[in-house]
């Protein structure tokens, strides 16, 4: 592995069903190439969390998976509504996401949390109105 | 344990993965919220939920859980069953509800694993 691997998805909306099927590619892949069980894990967790924030908040989006070894780097990026308030968004409990969200399971206020604790570095680009890029790395 | 004693205690019926009941599980973890289950990462885990669509799978998916208990009752469809399948994730359901499923586990040695 000489070079970045890189994989990317679309991110399709309104298709709760589906959300996740990239997180499972990703994993699938990751496991092809011989990664550790725990960068896989981090990486599955932290994709999966931020693949379902793209259906429920942000309409869909594209995410980029470059895979190098010393590191794995997802760019989740979405043409959303923004994030208001980045810091009480990272808050464990807090969401936004409306009751059938719920009901499915999600919209716990552990989305961003979750993503955090997974990663080894995370940084979030957000502008109301525009979108928001999430990149989070996990190291191998 | 293994998921056959899982299985026994809770008397439960297998819904997919009967070859894989030898397997070991170490912890249990009980939510109908994703993302609380997402917030608990060990191995060899069982999760039990009343929560019945396809990203109960993904989500045991992602945390290499060994089983998955339906409680209260609750049938999954047969995309859920077949995407378990898929996945080797073993499908167990009872009628006990949660609070009791969880005891009854735990009451014979399995824990929920260390903060």
């Amino acid at each position: 592995m000489d070079e970045a691997i890189v994989l990317t998805y679309e991110i399709s909306p309104d298709d709760f069903t589906r959300a996740g099927e990239a997180s499972s590619d990703v994993k699938g892949k990751l496991k092809q190439l011989g990664v550790s069980p725990e960068a896989i894990r981090k990486v599955a967790i932290a994709m999966y969390e931020g693949e379902i924030n793209m259906v429920i908040h942000a309409n869909g989006g594209g995410i980029r998976v470059e895979i190098t070894p010393v590191e794995i780097k997802m760019i989740l990026a979405d043409v959303g509504p923004g994030i208001p308030d980045v810091e009480q968004a990272m808050k464990a409990g807090y969401s936004t996401a409306p009751d059938e969200v719920r009901s499915l399971g999600f919209g716990a206020g552990m989305g961003l949390p979750n993503m955090k604790k997974y990663t080894d570095d995370m940084t979030i680009e957000t502008q109301l109105g525009v979108g928001t890029t999430i990149t989070m790395t996990v190291k191998m | 344990m293994t998921v056959k004693d899982v299985q026994e205690i809770l008397g439960a019926r297998v819904l997919t993965g009967e070859e894989f009941l030898d397997r070991e599980v170490r912890s249990a973890c009980g939510s109908d919220m994703m993302s609380d289950v997402l917030a608990f990462s060990k191995d060899h885990s069982v999760l039990l939920t009343g929560l019945c669509n396809p990203q109960v799978i993904r989500t045991a998916e992602m945390l290499d859980i060994v089983c998955l208990v339906f409680v209260r009752g609750k049938k999954p469809d047969e995309t859920i069953i077949e995407m378990a399948k898929e996945r080797e994730i073993i499908v167990l359901e009872t009628g006990h509800r949660m609070f009791s499923s969880c005891g009854m586990l735990y009451k014979a040695g399995l824990g929920g694993g260390a903060i």
